[in-house]
């Protein structure tokens, strides 16, 4: 029998069970739990055995990350040096050298501008709001130029980076309120908006994406009276608005009518009118509900603006297509392609995280 | 894909013929100021940009060649990417004035697409490619091989006439551009490569070891690729057709980059030369265009052998003898109409 050592009443917290916490224990729970968890634990070391150390050594190690044309890489690591060479291509396009810093500014401002939107802590954000409104103009502005100073940028110019981010952007922006008039457009009792809505979502969905854009590069053309220049970056942005709002209605659609009809029967009988009950009781929980799927149709969207190759605009895909057809730098796609695929993978699991976190904070008790 | 493809072509030509009376291309590029070029969306040696987003490569350099000869300065040319689908719905719909992207000239592509052919720049043909491990020395040996192919270009319909024609089976992977086929064929997804021999030329010095992969003596097509124009508007397919001419006649004559501008600037005692840099005669005027019209696409990018030497000479990583591309009096085909 041991001794007592403290005071009768006041029996203090003991460890936990030695088999219950460190590493051994964190092991045997998350890994070998089963055994064919614990085949599938081993199976991936094996294999993680296998290529993490030669996929190092590649990027790494044996990478070579200065030269001027494939000759000065070593040939049995990656080729960095071309991504480094033709860095400001993928990030700025052909935009002209000189005028790059009226990309950087709206790029910084875009950050402020969707800090204000995303984040509900950030100071002043009443004032930040106001001014999130009016970015859209100020980044057109920015890139395009043409008036208050700014020399005109052909959009035919764009390119990379700032081109997936411009249509991006603009695609999010636009669909979403777009979507959300689409949705409840679709639900009116007014027949003639009712069966437009419809009309107009069905026919979205049911036409690929590319040949919504191959019409609006070279179709349209014929169909607008002879000697209208409309651009073509402008007719992409409006094509891939137009067809991201088809899918935001029906995302959102899903979200309203996973909605009790008995709150907009409340709404109704405190007096509340259609905007206000849209407005104050409905809108706010479809849209929560909606979360993951508008995400999804972000992310969807973003990745779509790939796309735009076939009318000959060159995202950072397209970019690195072309200037793997350099002949100094010969046979590098691997590389090339490992760049893009990072660079969107960072974007998507971005946008992807940002849901999660918007979940968890609205997670107000209708999680099941 | 492939009836997409033809009703909108097919919707492209109709509206086309609809629209077709309109102001001259060479109104509309002066009026723009800007020359829109169709060339490929990177093909090594053809066109493809360079660090600092401008384009090179022989396609491009023929682009600024027109466009110096029309607008005085080679650097006003928009490019314009295209697939191998869209190449002739960009230019059709106006999208393009001009396209140079190693397009081979054909009867249905001439009269059904409704093109304008420019003269020949470059004169290639189909090839294979195969592993050398593989142990095949001839196309004869495919049979039953699984072949990486771009689609929509000439180069697809020749391998079904080839393969058919000497009763081989084949399989076909098909695949969108060069880069594609690259791949491809690296990952070992089909057996044999087959494109131009321009194009293999390329591949095949993407190897870290060339000597691993052997072209086949079999050259299944001829392939003379050449840039396009419209149908219907002759005064710009004449200009497309004289500048090409030009450079090529340049080479001949011994017309280069360097002399080009001062030969325009005084009359020489070749009446041939003085014709084509414009010290004397009208030929520019004819054309719609000033007298130093050729000697400026010359100064632009070089003549035609100065042009081929750069982007796709044997200097180059692509290695790619003149052979028929040499002049008609050094053994090759190029024999160019004379300015005059």
């Amino acid at each position: 029998m041991t001794e007592q050592t403290y005071a009768p009443g006041t029996y203090p917290d003991l460890p936990p069970p030695s088999d219950t916490v460190g590493p051994i224990h964190w092991l045997k729970v998350n890994l070998f739990s089963s055994p064919i968890n614990s085949i599938v634990t081993l199976v991936a070391m094996y294999l993680l055995y296998l290529s993490l150390p030669s996929a190092i050594s590649w990027l790494f190690i044996d990478a070579t990350y200065v030269g001027e044309t494939r000759k000065d890489c070593a040939p049995e690591g990656a080729c960095m040096a071309f991504i480094g060479e033709r860095f400001n291509l993928f990030v700025y396009g052909f935009y002209p050298a000189e005028l790059r810093w009226r990309i950087n500014l709206a790029a910084i401002l875009l950050v402020v501008a969707g800090a204000a939107v995303l984040w509900d802590k950030m100071p002043a954000r009443k004032h930040m709001i106001k001014f999130a409104m009016v970015y859209p103009l100020i980044g057109a502005w920015l890139l395009s130029g043409g008036f208050f100073g700014l020399e005109h940028v052909g959009t035919h110019l764009f390119g990379g980076l700032m081109l997936t981010l411009t249509i991006g952007v603009t695609g999010i922006v636009f669909s979403l309120p777009l979507g959300i008039l689409l949705a409840l457009g679709r639900q009116s009792k007014l027949p003639i908006i009712k069966y437009f809505c419809i009309g107009f979502i069905e026919f979205i969905r049911g036409v690929p994406l590319i040949t919504l854009l191959f019409v609006a590069s070279t179709m349209l053309s014929y169909f607008l009276p002879p000697g209208t220049t409309f651009d073509l970056l402008l007719r992409v942005l409006i094509m891939v608005t137009l067809f991201a709002s088809a899918y935001m209605a029906e995302v959102i659609r899903g979200g309203l009518q996973a909605l009790p009809k008995g709150q907009l029967e409340a709404a109704d009988s405190l007096g509340l009118n259609y905007g206000q009950a849209m407005r104050l009781i409905i809108l706010p929980q479809a849209l929560k509900i909606s979360i993951p799927g508008i995400v999804n149709t972000f992310i969807g969207l973003y990745k779509d603006s790939t796309l735009v190759i076939v009318i000959g605009l060159l995202d950072p895909l397209g970019i690195g297509r072309a200037s793997v057809a350099d002949t100094a730098w010969l046979g590098l796609s691997t590389e090339v392609y490992l760049f893009v695929a990072v660079f969107f993978f960072i974007s998507c699991f971005g946008m992807a995280r940002y849901s999660l976190y918007l979940e968890n904070k609205l997670n107000t008790g209708h999680k099941r | 894909m492939k009836l997409i493809n033809k009703v909108l072509t097919g919707v492209a030509l109709t509206a086309m013929t609809a629209t077709a009376a309109q102001a001259s291309t060479l109104e509309d590029v002066r009026a723009a100021d800007e020359l829109k070029c169709v060339v490929t969306t990177g093909l090594a040696g053809f066109a493809a940009p360079n660090a600092d987003g401008r384009w090179e490569g022989f396609d491009a350099d023929f682009c600024r060649a027109v466009a110096a000869a029309v607008l005085g300065d080679g650097d006003k040319v928009k490019f314009v990417p295209s697939t191998g689908k869209t190449r002739f719905t960009m230019l059709n719909s106006g999208e393009g004035d001009i396209l140079f992207r190693n397009t081979t000239e054909t009867l249905s592509r001439d009269v059904d697409l409704k093109l304008t052919f420019l003269p020949v720049n470059f004169y290639d043909g189909q090839g294979f490619m195969v592993p050398a491990s593989l142990g095949v020395t001839s196309a004869s040996e495919l049979d039953g091989a699984s072949v990486c192919i771009q689609t929509g270009t000439t180069t697809e319909l020749n391998l079904a006439d080839y393969f058919r024609t000497n009763g081989i089976s084949y399989e076909p992977v098909p695949i969108e551009t060069n880069e594609e086929g690259f791949t491809n064929y690296v990952a070992g997804r089909c057996d044999v490569y087959t494109t131009d021999a321009s194009g293999l030329a390329s591949t095949r010095a993407k190897f870290d070891d060339p000597t691993q992969h052997v072209v086949l003596p079999e050259i299944i097509s001829k392939e003379p690729l050449g840039g396009a124009v419209r149908h219907g508007d002759d005064q710009w397919a004449d200009i497309g057709k004289w500048v090409v001419n030009a450079l090529i006649n340049a080479e001949e004559m011994g017309i280069t980059q360097a002399n080009a501008m001062n030969l325009a600037a005084n009359v020489g005692n070749n009446p041939g030369i003085n014709r084509l840099v414009g010290s004397e005669g009208n030929m520019g005027e004819m054309l719609g265009l000033d007298a130093k019209w050729a000697a400026r696409a010359i100064a632009q990018g070089g003549n035609y052998g100065e042009i081929y030497e750069r982007n796709v000479g044997p200097n180059t990583p692509l290695e790619i003898a003149r052979g028929l591309n040499a002049l008609w009096s050094q053994g090759g085909v190029l024999y160019a109409a004379p300015i005059r």
